[in-house]
């Protein structure tokens, strides 16, 4: 026998290889997370990307009662829906039809938390995606649609999976949809300009 | 390499000299003319060659596509008219890869049910179905992100609601929508991406597990429609009695196979390629517009069973868990079923009734996932999925200590 045999099995300080396998591979598998960071990082959105989210400032006084205009805000469509006095009066009387009467348990800064669900009664200014699955919800402002039933207040009609929604996007019983209408963060820099992506309260995007 | 150097021909000149460097006739002995199938193979067993057929013929017409695709939110939708209209046989190249995606579902969905048949997921090969089911989940992931590319209005809408359902799971739902978006809505990184996990990471594991797949298939071999191992019945020559060689025995049977598979493939890429919206929706037809929802959005027709299991449920949360769970199913069957027997053939009324059942509310939930989510449609739905859900959970206790009929030694074949 040479001297570069392998030793004996009994040889063989077990503990300490055991050691050196595990401190290999932890140290390999810390290796390979830390690796893993820049590749899971470059799907977060790119500087380009958030640039192109900046607030948007809108023109409200082109809007007549009773009329929806569209804006888009980071890629999705606000709907900015002016109320007229008996659309707002519609909103009171169906709040045992609603998942979420209140407004608890979905999104909206504070200051949209509330009877309307608006800073100003006679606007509504909500994210026109479905909270379901992201579809476009379709205005339907007319009282009593054959398709909706005789006691549709108006509302919104989501086409893709049938949830429903009020005049200030609560979303109705039986709608697959479980939270109101997003309300995003917005203010009105004067009477006839609303600003979407800028909070009143804190000045902040 | 089960059997001796002896079983090899003798191989001299440029044969013997390649043999000693690749092991090619012995590749071929044991995968192919010393590999024994079962000699009772009926229609059922077409469809895993099939499925390799389509894979080839995707993986074929993809590359070619590629070309000629130009990924991004201005060009990718005029890239694809551009490839149906003035490249040569352009029209030809997509309709192969959108028709091509359908087959590979129909022969992969028969494929699956011989395997409920026969219950070839049952022990030794659990694995085999795992793999299985692996390669079914990869090939929708590849599916759906394919259906993006052409970036239709359908494409926008069936991204937009496919990666919503992440948004639902809780804490990190949110956070986790927009990193897979990297925007805040779908867009043109989210195309950037989709393009090359579905030109690239997803067909490479896909090949993967489809190696592994055959592998764990090779390891026990194949299952037959009386559900009995050809190999506890050996001749003395060691071969298995109700065995014949894959090749050339299976290989030119499977020919035949393919050769009717390849003339109905043919007859709808030329004649029906959209096959009246099922293979391609008509909204695919119009350029995305995150402004604009289709009236009403319907995945691809394979996708659809589970998109009815989604809307069936009034509560989001609650509607793409169990879709997930319709899904998980599949993955756990071969720990469900515990009867001992495993063809359909010798295993009693009661089971032939729950597999009709389960076989009937699939294909309705398919049915009902392509129609608008209304009224009757959504009743229809949650009976289905309840019927879907009851075949599954129940089966631990109606499969237990089944009355079978007695299984028979060897398989059962009728000359012919």
């Amino acid at each position: 026998m040479s001297d570069t045999a392998a030793p004996a099995p009994a040889e063989v300080d077990q503990d300490r290889r055991g050691f050196l396998t595990f401190a290999t591979t932890a140290t390999g598998a810390i290796g390979v997370a830390f690796a893993a960071v820049p590749f899971i990082e470059s799907w977060n959105p790119s500087e380009r990307a958030r640039a192109a989210g900046a607030p948007v400032e809108v023109d409200i006084s082109k809007v007549d009662p009773g009329q929806m205009i569209t804006v888009v805000y980071r890629k999705k469509p606000m709907y900015i829906v002016h109320r007229t006095p008996e659309m707002v009066a519609s909103l009171s009387g169906h709040d045992n039809h609603l998942k979420d009467a209140q407004s608890e348990d979905s999104e909206q800064p504070a200051y949209a938390q509330n009877a309307t669900r608006s800073v100003r009664d006679d606007f509504l200014v909500v994210e026109g995606t479905c909270t379901h699955l992201g579809c476009l919800p379709k205005a339907r402002f007319q009282k009593a649609l054959p398709e909706l039933g005789a006691d549709w207040p108006g509302g919104f009609f989501c086409p893709c999976h049938g949830s429903r929604f009020d005049l200030a996007g609560r979303v109705f019983d039986g709608s697959p949809a479980s939270k109101n209408l997003r309300i995003p963060l917005y203010s009105y820099s004067n009477d006839q300009t609303l600003v979407i992506g800028v909070d009143a309260t804190t000045g902040a995007a | 390499m089960a059997a001796n150097d002896e079983s090899l021909p003798v191989r001299t000149g440029f044969l013997g000299w390649l043999n000693k460097r690749l092991p090619v006739d012995a590749f071929v002995r044991d995968q192919l003319t010393g590999y024994f199938a079962p000699k009772n193979f009926n229609f059922w067993y077409f469809f895993g060659v099939l499925s390799l057929v389509a894979l080839v013929i995707q993986l074929v017409s993809g590359i070619f596509l590629t070309m000629h695709y130009k990924v991004g939110e201005a060009t990718s939708f005029d890239s694809v008219e551009y490839i149906m209209r003035e490249v040569p046989f352009g029209w030809f190249l997509r309709y192969m890869h959108s028709t091509g995606a359908s087959a590979f579902f129909i022969v992969v969905y028969l494929h699956m049910f011989r395997a409920f048949l026969y219950g070839s997921y049952k022990a030794p090969r659990e694995l085999l179905w795992l793999f299985g089911m692996f390669v079914y989940l990869a090939l929708m992931a590849e599916a759906f992100m394919g259906y993006v590319l052409p970036w239709g209005n359908m494409s926008y809408w069936g991204a937009q609601v496919i990666v919503n359902l992440f948004g639902t799971i809780p804490v990190i739902g949110p956070g986790l929508v927009e990193w897979i978006r990297g925007d805040y809505g779908i867009a043109d990184a989210t195309l950037g991406r989709f393009f090359s996990l579905h030109v690239v990471a997803v067909p490479l594991v896909l090949l993967l597990l489809v190696a592994l797949h055959l592998v764990a298939l090779r390891q026990n071999g194949s299952n037959n429609p009386d559900g009995i191992e050809i190999k506890e019945k050996k001749g003395s020559d060691g071969k298995p009695l109700d065995g014949i060689p894959f090749h050339p025995y299976y290989t030119l049977k499977d020919l035949v196979g393919v050769g009717v598979f390849l003339i109905g493939f043919a007859i709808v890429l030329f004649f029906v390629p959209t096959f009246g919206g099922l293979f391609l929706e008509a909204p695919n037809f119009e350029v995305a517009n995150p402004l604009s929802t289709p009236e009403h959005i319907a995945p691809v027709w394979y996708f659809t069973p589970f998109y009815a299991i989604l809307r069936a449920v009034p509560d989001q949360r609650m509607g793409a868990l169990l879709m997930a769970l319709s899904l998980v199913c599949f993955i756990v069957l071969p720990w469900l079923d515990r009867s001992r027997v495993k063809s359909t053939r010798y295993r009693p009324l009661r089971w032939k009734v729950w597999l009709t059942v389960f076989a009937v509310s699939f294909v309705a939930l398919g049915y009902l996932g392509l129609k608008p989510a209304d009224g009757l449609y959504v009743l229809l739905a949650r009976i289905f999925s309840a019927l879907y859900f009851a075949f599954f959970i129940l089966m631990p206790f109606y499969t237990r200590g089944e009355s079978t009929a007695r299984v028979p030694e060897r398989v059962t074949i009728s000359s012919h």
